[in-house]
């Protein structure tokens, strides 16, 4: 009985992705709010099929949450009242993009320190290595000088 | 009948994996040589017992036995052939068994090729393997047994999900496992070394050539995948940052780096320790990813069907793998020092950059893979990772790759005379930069700072990938194959990086509502829908559309996308029809049907979607000439390989 | 030589993760509602569409909030169980039957039994919206003050009844699970 329920479950994840979404109602007049429409629609998660944005899910609440988000747009919101009302919502978990907050530091920071602590090492190695002497080679081939 | 022998074969490759595993490192240990050989027979044991497992579970698929549970849940009378077999590796049970398998006959492949090397390391190499193959094995058996009966029996089993019929989905698992396992091979050379306390040259040199296979099974493997997901899903995506596709990722970046430490590794004797410890976070990137597959621990469309025993058995493995080698590591690899020098501008220094760059661009998906699951474990509540994060971060690290690649293929090892290159440099980067100009300006008249960026890398790294070929072809020189093999290798990259630059700047797309006689236009292509009909195919029934597509009134093609609905699985499916050329591929998939002959639809323009498949063509072939390079197929000297075996001997 | 310990380290405090990550389930979404006042709606009833049915009413009362559908299957599963805690008459539960049509809705309630003491017709998810609904069947603890207490997504049974909505109705403070929001 477990089983066959997680079954449906993937199942059901794997319907969403089947059944990716056309956005069936018509453009904006405006393509400017046309592009924030689509660039909105593509940052944020459908919390029923989650593993697909907003813009390519076919779910239903996928559906509401994109005429929700067009009606808002047409009624002149800006895209921050609008993300704050889907988070007032379901939370941070809609936004693909994590907000920047306390708990979330680590992924706005973290790959710019990690990377400069990389490169901070190689430097460091690479000023170490400089100052030994460059022993012969401990191989003798002399096929390729590279590669 | 045969259901039972195939279970029962893999119990007994089972015993022979721990068999293999104690003698091969027991033997090694205490010097015995017959315990050796029989290493080396539990071996070939194994690599009979998994195949003929693997083969009594294909047969039921191939008899529709529907008295298999597995079968049963995963096949149909009406599925063809082919996907009957492809249906072995279609779920959970069946995949894990063709992982075993795969590693199985990646161990025999050691136990043959081994001339090179002495036979004490091949053993502790072997055993190390074994005790790989022992616990996918165990867990097979004790969580996820594709054999196990369904009783009563059934007439008609539930099909195989209709995204898996796809002969590109039927080869990606075997090819993207080939990769991930092959991986167990570097690793358990790289643990053999540490419990020998010895990595030298000849140990890189040796190690090399499997780290490059696993490289190329996994750049095919990855690009199929993500073929895969472009035209069967039909909505034009390649690639989606999903926590299974970045569980593929990451161990690609970590093998790509661990190539080119090799290569310092093999000619300098450097960077003994750094290898060593990417072999192994290369494997064990693999096998996160596998965690991450059959856990649950993460949502992901690609996951199987997931059960806490089964995360809690990998994870336990996971600790004794992992956690066993890096503690090896900590243990041992003080010892592995070299003193050896080079210039602050050299291509050692070039090549450490990369393996920090690639590494950093692996850590940090594996942050961002991993961060909705830390931030819930330490009850912070639940966020989401996804493309926008991911695009943004993953630059960051390879915009510098790029330029550093770019300069760094001339470098030569020791000491770079790149003063003789600034010219040539300056050169190419003027023609990279005047070619992205002309394509941002004149092709597309559209001007973005990212996107003359990416082109002006793309194009730069072409050139320089051409530069060296070019001059030692005019200059009648003999080229060595790991020489082109590691030229058209970073040519492939300069075109993976064009295509993507090009794809996400100047892709459009448009979803309408579409009836019989309505022209659109769509990047300069008229799309004339003109009318539906019914077909059938072996086990669904498809609406299929005829679009005409025109270019300045001339036509083109025609395209005939199709909405299928399979016969047993009833969800609807999307056939896109696509029309490709190496510039730009136009695709039409079909949404719904809203009435009176009107669908909603879907049309795209991709130019250069085709550079980003090939790029990864050109690297695996790129990789597959390196490899064959003489240099790895030499035997070495026999005064060599004593010298080995009696400091090795020593050692132990 | 601290730092050949650093790879072995990192992996430990990522497995810890993984092992932790093993209990907790990834697509469990909580609620920004709770502590917070429950979203005011006022629907047409589904019993007698000529009248409607507002939360307002019910202030002052501890209420539950249950959003079904005919669509949906594991609200077929939970409805024996809501008929059991209806007729123990402990709390009214005003149903939303969401992205539904009108028919089908009241043959379900005719066929299978009531046991919303009222229950708002929601076509179009509006109030699943404001709600944060994103699969039914979920279910609202809602206290005196107009506050959401706590959520459960999933088929309430008898055991989730017993031990994660009782004690928090009755305040017994004897609840097994601490979080706001629950999934089965």
């Amino acid at each position: 009985m477990f089983m066959s329920l997680i079954r449906i479950l993937l199942l059901s994840f794997l319907l969403c992705r089947a059944a990716w979404a056309i956005d069936s109602a018509p453009a904006f007049d405006d393509p400017q709010l046309q592009a924030r429409y689509e660039n909105l629609t593509q940052q944020l998660r459908c919390p029923q099929c989650q593993n697909d944005s907003i813009a390519d899910s076919n779910a239903p609440l996928a559906v509401d949450l994109r005429r929700e988000l067009r009606d808002q747009i047409a009624s002149g919101k800006s895209d921050a009242e609008v993300l704050k009302f889907l988070t007032d919502r379901y939370g941070a978990f809609i936004l693909f993009k994590p907000p920047f907050e306390a708990r979330t530091m680590f992924l706005w920071l973290g790959p710019g320190i990690l990377l400069l602590g990389g490169l901070a090492i190689a430097v460091r190695i690479i000023l170490q290595r400089a100052k030994l002497p460059i022993e012969p080679d401990s191989n003798q081939e002399t096929e390729s000088e590279h590669a | 009948m045969s259901v039972e022998l195939g279970h029962f074969a893999l119990i007994l490759a089972f015993a022979l994996a721990i068999t293999q595993a104690f003698f091969g490192l027991a033997g090694a240990a205490t010097r015995r040589e017959h315990w050796m050989m029989a290493a080396r027979s539990a071996v070939a044991g194994q690599l009979v017992f998994v195949l003929f497992s693997f083969g009594c579970l294909t047969a039921a698929f191939l008899r529709n036995d529907f008295s298999v549970l597995y079968v049963a849940e995963n096949s149909n009378t009406e599925l063809p052939t082919f996907y009957r077999i492809a249906a072995v590796w279609g779920a959970h049970e069946g995949s894990l068994l063709l992982w075993l398998s795969i590693l199985v006959v990646w161990s025999a492949a050691v136990s043959v090729f081994n001339r090179a090397m002495n036979p004490a390391f091949i053993s502790k190499v072997l055993g190390v393997l074994g005790l790989v193959s022992g616990g996918f094995a165990l867990f097979i058996i004790a969580t996820s047994n594709p054999f196990e009966r369904l009783i009563p029996s059934v007439v008609q089993g539930r099909d195989l999900n209709p995204l898996l019929q796809d002969p590109a989905l039927a080869a990606h698992p075997p090819m993207l496992y080939t990769g991930y396992v092959g991986l167990a091979v570097p690793f358990a050379c790289a643990v053999a070394a540490l419990i020998e306390g010895k990595l030298d040259a000849t140990w890189a040199r040796w190690t090399k050539p499997w780290a490059m296979v696993s490289w190329i099974f996994l750049t095919c493997g990855i690009a199929l995948g993500s073929f895969w997901a472009y035209y069967e899903l039909g909505w034009g995506g390649w690639w989606f940052w999903d926590p299974v596709e970045n569980a593929s990722f990451m161990p690609w970046l970590m093998s790509t780096a661990l190539i080119h430490s090799l290569s310092v590794t093999e000619k300098r004797g450097l960077f003994k320790s750094w290898t060593a410890l990417l072999a192994i976070f290369a494997f064990s990137l693999s096998l996160l990813g596998t965690f991450l597959v059959r856990s649950g621990v993460l949502v992901s469309v690609h996951a199987f069907a997931s059960d806490p025993s089964r995360g809690l058995f990998i994870l336990v493995f996971l600790l004794a793998c992992i956690g066993g080698a890096l503690t090896l590591f900590a243990w041992r690899a003080p010892a592995l020092k070299s003193s050896a020098g080079f210039h602050v501008i050299s291509r050692e220094s070039f090549l450490l950059m990369n393996n920090v760059l690639l590494v950093g661009a692996a850590t940090i998906v594996l942050l961002g893979t991993l961060s909705p699951l830390i931030i819930d474990f330490l009850g912070l509540g639940k966020i989401s990772v996804g493309t926008p994060w991911f695009d943004r971060f993953f630059l960051f690290p390879m915009l510098p790759m790029l330029l550093l690649l770019a300069v760094g293929m001339h470098a030569n090892w020791k000491q770079a005379q790149l003063a003789k290159m600034r010219k040539p440099l300056l050169m190419m980067s003027g023609i990279a930069l005047a070619f992205a100009l002309l394509i941002t300006l004149v092709v597309y008249s559209h001007v973005s700072i990212l996107n003359i960026v990416g082109e002006t890398m793309g194009a730069l790294i072409i050139l320089s990938s051409l530069y060296e070929p070019f001059t030692r072809w005019r200059a009648k020189h003999h080229l060595p194959r790991a020489m082109w093999g590691m030229c058209l290798a970073h040519l492939g990259l300069g075109v993976f990086v064009l295509g993507v630059t090009t794809v996400r700047s100047y892709e459009i797309q448009k979803d309408l509502s579409l009836g019989s006689g309505k022209i659109v236009e769509v990047g300069g292509y008229d799309f004339n829908w003109t009318n539906t009909r019914q077909v059938r195919g072996p086990n669904y029934d498809a609406t299929e559309a005829e679009v005409h597509i025109l270019r300045d009134g001339r036509e083109i093609t025609v395209l005939h996308p199709q909405k299928r609905i399979y016969h047993t699985q009833t969800n609807p499916m999307t056939e896109a029809g696509i029309d490709s050329h190496l510039n730009r591929d136009l695709m039409v998939s079909m949404g719904d049907d809203l009435g009176n002959g009107m669908w909603s639809v879907r049309l795209q323009y991709r130019p250069l979607i085709r550079f980003i498949w090939l790029g990864a063509l050109i690297m695996a072939i790129g990789g597959l000439i390196a490899v064959l390079d003489r240099r790895y197929r030499v035997k070495v000297p026999a005064t060599e390989l004593a010298a080995n075996a009696s400091t090795a001997a020593a050692r132990s | 030589m601290w730092r050949y310990l650093v790879p072995v380290l990192i992996f430990g405090a990522i497995a810890a993760v993984l092992a932790g990550g093993l209990h907790l389930k990834p697509g469990c979404i909580p609620s920004p509602l709770i502590g917070k006042p429950a979203p005011v709606f006022t629907l047409v009833k589904v019993e007698d569409p000529t009248q409607q049915i507002s939360n307002r009413d019910f202030i002052g009362h501890k209420y539950l909030i249950n959003v079904w559908g005919t669509w949906c299957i594991a609200c077929r599963q939970e409805h024996e169980a809501l008929l059991q805690i209806a007729k123990q008459a402990v709390i009214p539960i005003i149903g939303i039957d969401t992205k539904d049509d009108m028919p089908s809705a009241q043959r379900w309630l005719s066929q299978l039994g009531n046991p919303y003491v009222a229950t708002g017709f929601d076509p179009d998810g509006r109030t699943g919206i404001d709600y944060g609904v994103y699969g039914a069947p979920e279910t609202f603890l809602v206290d005196e003050h107009g506050t959401v207490i706590y959520k459960y997504v999933g088929e309430i049974t008898d055991t989730v009844w017993r031990d994660s909505f009782l004690p928090r109705i009755n305040n017994t403070g004897n609840i097994k699970d601490r979080e706001g929001t629950t999934c089965s």
